[in-house]
This record gives structure tokens, sequence and C-alpha cells, in this order.
């Protein structure tokens, strides 16, 4: 074959040229790259709204060690399975903490803290961890690849990998393998319109009502209300990832 | 070129066989489209079929970020509306046996549906009457 | 006759070893095979060490791949004559080290089909999602450089494309080490000193894995290193190693200088069984201070002392790797500083890690795909160093 410099430069240049338009649009509204952004509803009446933050009150003082109603009520409404082994996801857990130089203990659920900077959400490559306009922090399993990296990032080890395959699935709780997960606030249950998740409503009909769940964002409510009268925390307060979980009691 | 005569006699072969074959895949009498058990409830599908065909995918993959993002539930297009009206009269499910509503169509077509991995294939009301799934 | 019959073995010799990378390289897929289908329970990864054995491999291959373009760089760059000799070979292991090492972390993911969402939605403030872009330009830019070098016309454009070449794997690089660098939240990582530690890491572990490859190639093929240039590797070699020996004892020091820092730094160099002693003995002594006995010796640093340090250096870092990457998991997150904790979940436990089978098969089956290209591509192009040809002869 002949050393024919036209048509090789004319090849080249063509394959440049598509390869470049094809970064940018494939057709019509088409784009080939999508870039992460925070997603806003086109209807703030319905679904996520943005005027609203999420969070929760727990006051650890009534919480007994040994009481599982929130891991049990959250186990139940998410379709997870009781864990028997380190691969088992876990959404909530409780913790048992006793404080070194004082031996005082305390009981503490801990589940995603739903901050207000999350680490997973920033290191997420395709944008699958995200944070809902109404604060909730979510993992869109339909992006997610699983590199588990999120995993790494986040101090309070809310986020579970599940390592097999599932079956019986809740409908509102779709998960499988292969994907990340994390409480989720029951967002299901907020946006049909239910006013609290399962686990702080189980603590309440158990009567010990450690759990508060409502909105920080409006001064009327009673999570509100609670956080302004007694002293609550953050967990790892110092990371200044604004949770939107409190405790109260540490 | 070489082998110019083969290429040509196998072109040929193919071109002789392909009207041929495609019209023996029109009829549905000779068995060659899938059975699609017809939805259990309602009376239609949210859209026609011939759209629904063609672009239910897109609906559902624009619907799923109205939902996941945005917190819209039991919109026109949301999957588990499609489960709850085609879920099987026998099996209960979308994708349990062979002639069940989503698994019928994408094996015939050899289309791997992913959606399953993760989504409930029975709807929520016959889930709870049962013991519940095992996850 | 004497040429036929060596062309004959040649060609045997390539088919013989192009059989056993495609076997390493297949059993390494198959393994990733099962793995997507039975999830990762089959490994020994869990929800508290979420990256195993194949990051271990996976980051090797990835920066050892950076650093082995090093000897091109100070070729094309730098305008070292013998260094340029051998830079199409550094740039066809870069390559080849690049690919074998993306091959593992693209099959580690728990949905591996999914490497299209990877690479189509991006979230910049992600080192991960800029890693995507860095780690393909990388592959593109090398694959040009390469051609700068091979085609006469071009050749004048290999000072430029190797330029660009450098100055892309320190971002790259830079990027490998700020995955750990930006996490907050474990006491083993969220240091800036991570970026520039897997930059001269990579020099090292680069320079190791190229003189390897180069001796291998040189004993198949009868020829021998110039001793004035075998010891001049040998000692850029031993300040690589002792540099990076140097920043590995500042990340150390310092880290354990804070009160908060020092259980950690305790469970690393003394108490957490598996990882002191991969710590000192794996990396500091067998990766190191051996090495740079056996570089430096004037006795002992030959041809045969310099291959026997490469090849120790090289288990320094999977020994360093694997304490970096599974320690600083196995260590707990400090959630409620100050206090004794424990849960169903594993707080405060020292989490256990034991490398199943389908890991290690992945691992090195990434290796394998190494080994294929770089097979591959020496009986392809001419990448044998040409060190007696006149200086311009490339």
């Amino acid at each position: 074959m002949s050393d024919d410099p036209g048509r090789r430069g004319f090849l080249g240049l063509a394959a440049a040229a598509t390869a470049g338009l094809a970064g940018v649009v494939l057709a019509p509204g088409i784009r080939l790259v999508e870039v992460a952004q925070a997603a806003t509803p086109a209807d703030a009446s319905i679904g996520a709204n943005p005027k609203v933050r999420w969070g929760m009150l727990i006051d650890t003082t009534k919480c007994a060690s040994g009481c599982t109603d929130c891991v049990d009520a959250c186990q139940t409404e998410n379709g997870l399975a009781k864990p028997t082994r380190s691969t088992d996801p876990q959404w909530i857990r409780k913790v048992e903490i006793k404080e070194i130089k004082t031996g005082r203990q305390a009981s503490v659920p801990v589940m995603c803290q739903h901050c207000a900077e999350p680490p997973c959400v920033d290191v997420c490559p395709t944008g699958a961890s995200f944070k809902r306009a109404d604060g909730i922090v979510l993992v869109d399993r339909h992006s997610c690849i699983g590199c588990r990296y999120c995993m790494m990032a986040c101090p309070y080890k809310a986020r579970s990998f599940v390592h097999e395959p599932l079956t019986g699935q809740k409908p509102d709780v779709p998960r499988g393998k292969g994907c990340v997960e994390s409480c989720t606030l029951c967002v299901h249950r907020l946006d049909a319109g239910q006013k609290t998740t399962a686990c702080a409503e189980a603590c309440t009909r158990a009567g010990h009502g450690a759990i508060v769940f409502g909105d920080l964002n409006d001064p009327a409510s009673e999570i509100s209300r609670r956080v302004r009268e007694v002293r609550s925390t953050q967990l790892r307060a110092d990371l200044r990832l604004d949770p939107g979980v409190r405790y109260a009691g540490l | 070129m070489r082998h110019a005569g083969l290429i040509l006699a196998v072109l040929a072969l193919v071109a002789a066989v392909t009207p041929w074959s495609a019209s023996r895949a029109d009829t549905a009498k000779r068995g060659l489209l899938p059975a699609i058990e017809p939805a259990a409830k309602g009376e239609r599908c949210v859209e026609d079929t011939a759209t629904m065909r063609r672009n239910h995918m897109r609906f559902l993959e624009h619907q799923r970020d109205d939902t996941v993002h945005g917190g819209i539930r039991g919109a026109k297009h949301s999957l588990k509306g499609c489960v709850d009206c085609h879920a099987s009269k026998t099996t209960g499910s979308v994708a349990a046996a062979k002639t069940d509503f989503c698994v019928a169509c994408h094996s015939f077509a050899a289309v791997k549906v992913d959606c399953f991995g993760c989504h409930a294939t029975k709807p929520a009301a016959a889930l709870a009457t049962t013991s519940g799934g095992k996850p | 006759m004497q040429t036929l019959v060596h062309a004959r073995n040649e060609s045997r010799n390539f088919w013989l070893l192009a059989t056993l990378g495609a076997l390493v390289t297949a059993v390494g897929l198959g393994a990733a095979h099962l793995m997507e289908e039975h999830g990762h329970a089959i490994t020994g990864m869990d929800n508290a060490v979420v990256w195993g054995l194949p990051h271990v491999f996976a980051i090797f291959m990835i920066v050892a791949a950076s650093g082995v373009l090093n000897v091109a760089s100070i070729g094309s760059v730098f305008g070292k004559p013998d260094y340029k000799k051998r830079a199409p070979l550094s740039g066809l292991l870069s390559i080849a080290m690049l690919a074998g090492g993306l091959m593992v972390l693209m099959l580690d993911l728990g949905r591996p089909e999914r490497i299209v969402v990877a690479a189509t939605h991006y979230n910049f403030s992600s080192v991960f999602a800029w890693n995507v872009l860095l780690y393909s330009g990388m592959v593109a830019i090398v694959v040009l450089y390469l051609w700068t070098m091979f085609e006469r016309r071009f050749n004048a454009w290999s000072r430029p494309a190797g330029i660009a070449a450098l100055v892309w794997r320190f971002v790259l690089t830079t990027g490998t080490g700020s995955i750990f660098g930006f996490l907050v939240a474990r006491q083993a990582y969220g240091t800036a000193l991570l970026a520039p530690l897997f930059i001269v890491l990579s020099f090292g572990w680069g320079l190791a894995v190229f003189l390897i490859v180069q001796a291998t190639m040189y004993r198949w093929n009868g020829r021998h290193l110039e001793p004035a240039l075998q010891r001049r590797l040998a000692r850029l070699l031993g300040v690589f190693v002792a540099a990076a020996l140097f920043l590995v004892a500042v990340q150390h020091l310092t880290s354990g200088y804070f009160a908060r820092q020092q259980a950690f730094e305790a469970f690393i160099l003394r108490d957490g069984g598996v990882y002191p002693w991969l710590f000192w003995g794996g990396y500091v002594l067998v990766g190191a201070a051996l090495p740079l006995l056996l570089l430096f010796h004037p006795r002992l640093g030959g041809e045969g002392g310099m291959l026997a340090a490469c090849l120790l250096i090289v288990l320094g870092a999977f020994a360093w790797l694997y304490v970096f990457i599974i320690g600083g998991q196995a260590f707990p997150l400090e959630i409620f500083p100050g206090a004794e904790v424990s849960s169903s979940f594993g707080d405060g436990q020292i989490a256990g890690y034991l490398p199943a089978w389908p890991e290690w098969l992945l691992g090195i089956g990434g290796l394998g795909a190494a080994f294929l290209l770089t097979v591959i591509g020496v009986r392809a192009f001419d990448f044998m160093p040409q060190d007696d040809l006149a200086a311009g002869g490339h």
C-alpha cells in the first residue's frame, strides 16, 4: 500500500472530529457525558421539598442497653434480614459505649447521619451517592457501580455493601447485589405523606420516646423545640459535617 | 479480490433466504412471537401498546430520576404501578415464570432485564398477605 | 540456518509466554465472573474491610505504571541518551501495567457491567471521577508518545510528548494518592503527604519493574548491561527507595506525635499482628533496607544483586500496600472518642480479614494481563534497548 498522507490525514482528522463531537452531543438533547448535578424537583409541592431539612433527635438517656426496637422496626420496614455475618447489611445498630475515664455507660443507636456536608457524596465517582433537596442522603442504585469509596469515606460506618444476590425485596425499598446502601430516613414513607420513620415510630409506640423525627428547618416542629431546650451534640462534630441526627445525653 | 466468487455466493444465499425467513416471522400462528400473559388488573395500560413497546424503557429511565432524586412516587410511569397491574395471576410476579409479563418479552428479545435484581417482582398487596419475602 | 533456527525458537518462545500470560489472565477473569455471579460474599471482604487484596494488586500496578515512565522522562525530557534508548520499553510497560491494574480495579466493582455509567456520569468533586479521565488519558498520551518515538518523522515531537506524559503522570499519581489523602474519616489516611508519597513510591516501584523486565529480556537474548550504566541505574533506584523510606518515616513519626493518633500507630507498628510484621519485615527490611544494601554495597551491587534488589522492592511494595490499605481499614473508626464501644456491626473491634482465593486469582490475573500485553508488544515492535547503536538511533 502506498504511503498516502492525504488519505491518512483525512481519516485522522475525521476520527478526531467525531470523537470530539460525540463527547458533546450525539443527537439533539442527548449528551454522551452527563455531569452529576444536585437535582431539584420541578414541583416543590410534591416530593422532596428544599425548604425542609429532615432530622432526628435521639435521647440516649431513654435508650436501654439491650433494647433493639428501632433496629427491629428498620429491618421489618426495609426488608433487611437479621444480620448474622459481617457481610450482612445493617442500616441502624445499637452501639454500647463506656467512657474510659469515667466509666459512664450509654446505649446509642447509630445510623446514617444525613450530613449537610456528606463526605460520601463528595467521593462518589458517578454521583450515585447524593443529598436530596430535603437533606436526606441517599444512594441512587441506578448509578451505583459498587466501588465502595463512599464506605471508605463515611466516618460513621453508616453504609453497607450488598455482598449477595437478594430476593423478596419490599416494593418500596428496592435493593440489590453489588450496590451500597444505608439508612434512608424511611424516604418512601415520607414521600407517601407519612410523618415519621419506622424506628422513631416503633420507639414511641413502645413507650420509650427516645427518638424524635421532624423538620429541623421548621421552628414550630417538636424536634426544633427540643433541640432549643435540651443540650444535644452531633457525632464527630469536629469534622464539621453538620449531621442531621443529633444526640442528647452523650 | 481473491475469494470474490465465494463471497458473492454467500451474499446471494443470504439475500435469497432473508425475505423468506422475514415473512415467516409475521404470523403469531407459527408461534414465533412471545407468549405474554395479559395484565390481570385494569382496563388499559397507561400508554398504548405500540408506544409502550418502543418506549417503556425511556419512560422508566426518566421516572426513576423523578422518584429517586425528586421523591415523586406513584406517578403514571412508576415501576411499582407496572408490577401492580401486570403481575401474573398464577405466579403473582412479573418475572418468575417464562410467561410472566416482563420476562416473556425480554427473553424473546434477548435483552437482559436488570430491574428485578433490586426491584420487587410482586405487588405490595400480594407480599403483605404472604409471609413477607426472605431478603 | 542459524538465524532461521533462532527465529523459530523466538516464535515458539513467544507463543509459550503468550499462552502462559493468557492462561493466567483467563483464570483471573474467571474468578471475577464468579465474584459477579455470587457477589462479594465469596471474597474475604465485608462491611468493615471493603477494599481487599485486589486493590493491593491494582494500586501497585497503577502506581508502578506511572513510575516506570520515569525512565522515558529522563530520556526525553532531560535528554540523557542512555535513557532515551530505554524510553519505548518504559512506555510499553506503562500501558501494560495500567491496563492490568485497571482490569483488576474494574472487575472488583460491585457492578462491573456499569463501567459505562462510570465513564458517562461524572461527579467532579470525586477524585475517582477525575481518575477515570486521568487513567484513560494516560494511555492515550503514552500511545502518542510511543508513536513519536517510533515514527522517524515525529521524532522531534517526542520531547513535547515526553513532557506532556511527565506532567500527566504527576497529576495522575497525585490523584491516586489523593484517593486516600482526601478521606478525613480514617486515621490511616486524610493527610496531604500521601500525594507526594505516592509519587516517590512510584519512582522506586516503576524503576524496579523496569529493571526486572529489562534484565529478563537481556538474559533471554544473551545481552549484558554495561557496568557503568548498571551502577548508575542501581544508584538511582537506591535514591528512590531511600526517599520513599524517608517519607514513610515522616508520615508515621508525625502521625504518632498526635495523641489522638497514637492508638492507631501502635496498632500498625507494634500491636496489630500481621500488620507490624508486614510493615517492619516486609517493607522496611525486605523492601527497603536489604535492597539499599544490595544496591550500594561495592561488591554486592552487580547485575545479580540489582535484580535481587528489584524483586525485593516489589515484594516490599505489596507488603506496604497491604498494611496501608487493609490495615487502615482494620482499625475501627473512632465515632465516640474516649470511649470503649461495641456493637453488632463491629464498632470498636479490629476487623479481621483473610483474602479468599478469588481475590488472589483476580490480582494475579491482572499481573498476567500486564505480562501478556508486554510479551505481545515486545514481539510486535522493537522495544529492546539498543545500547550498541550510536547515540541518536532512536
